[in-house]
């Protein structure tokens, strides 16, 4: 399985997400915790730079932390998919490895 | 699976003491083993029992205590990032000539190496931080 690596910090603070994505391989999983979530919404300047991403990365963003941002479902990137903390921990276990991009 | 934890940020300051406290919850309560938390950089800042936020918000030290005590979590600050911090247990104290301790219950102080045997013996290391 491949390594599942995971994005806290906004797209708009630091450039973690895009350094993550410059150095996942195909078929990875990344997820979006704490700010990270902010690069999982619809219709920002990053969110096309995601959807682009998405054809080779597996996207999954902490519900959790959409929540308390107030970031709905339906105001998330098509495909994302929301997990909560179990299903970080699933996540997690469920890959080789964590890569934290901070 | 045997899972460590890495925490390189202090309590209050974005989320990562935060989220490393759910994540370990949420992974005891799928019945993993949380081996240890190790806490480095500004995450020392987490182990003072001086701790006192407002009565409306989280206790982020006493809720790693209650872990470590409900479900023997062992949490290990980094030694020279608790010295420089201003976190002692009663041997550094003494050793440095101080006249208090701040260690929480259920937190010891250790060194780099405890962090070494965590990529040794866990099946993942989850890294929160800055």
């Amino acid at each position: 399985m491949p390594i599942l690596h995971t994005v806290n910090k906004s797209p708009f603070e630091k450039d973690s997400l895009e350094t993550c994505i410059a150095h996942a391989l195909d078929g990875s999983a990344v997820l979006l915790i704490e700010d990270g979530v902010y690069a999982a919404a619809n219709g920002t300047v990053v969110a096309p730079r995601v959807r682009d991403a998405m054809r080779r990365l597996k996207f999954y963003v902490l519900a959790n932390d959409c929540k308390a941002r107030g970031l709905g479902e339906d105001a998330l990137i098509d495909g994302i998919e929301p997990v909560d903390y179990a299903g970080f921990v699933d996540l997690a276990v469920g890959h080789d490895n964590v890569q934290s991009w901070l | 699976m045997k899972i460590g934890l890495l925490v390189n940020e202090g309590p209050y300051q974005h989320q990562a003491a935060d989220t490393a406290y759910h994540f370990a919850k949420a992974a005891i309560e799928k019945g993993h083993e949380v081996f240890r938390v190790f806490f480095y950089h500004d995450g020392v800042n987490n182990g003072t029992r001086l701790t006192t936020p407002p009565q409306d918000d989280r206790h982020v030290q006493r809720r790693w205590t209650e872990l470590a005590e409900a479900h023997g979590v062992d949490l290990v600050l980094c030694v020279a990032a608790a010295q420089r911090r201003g976190i002692c247990d009663p041997d550094e104290a003494k050793r440095n000539g101080k006249d208090a301790d701040n260690i929480a219950p259920g937190f010891r102080i250790s060194g780099l190496g405890q962090l070494v045997e965590v990529a040794i013996e866990c099946d993942r290391l989850v890294t929160f931080g800055d």
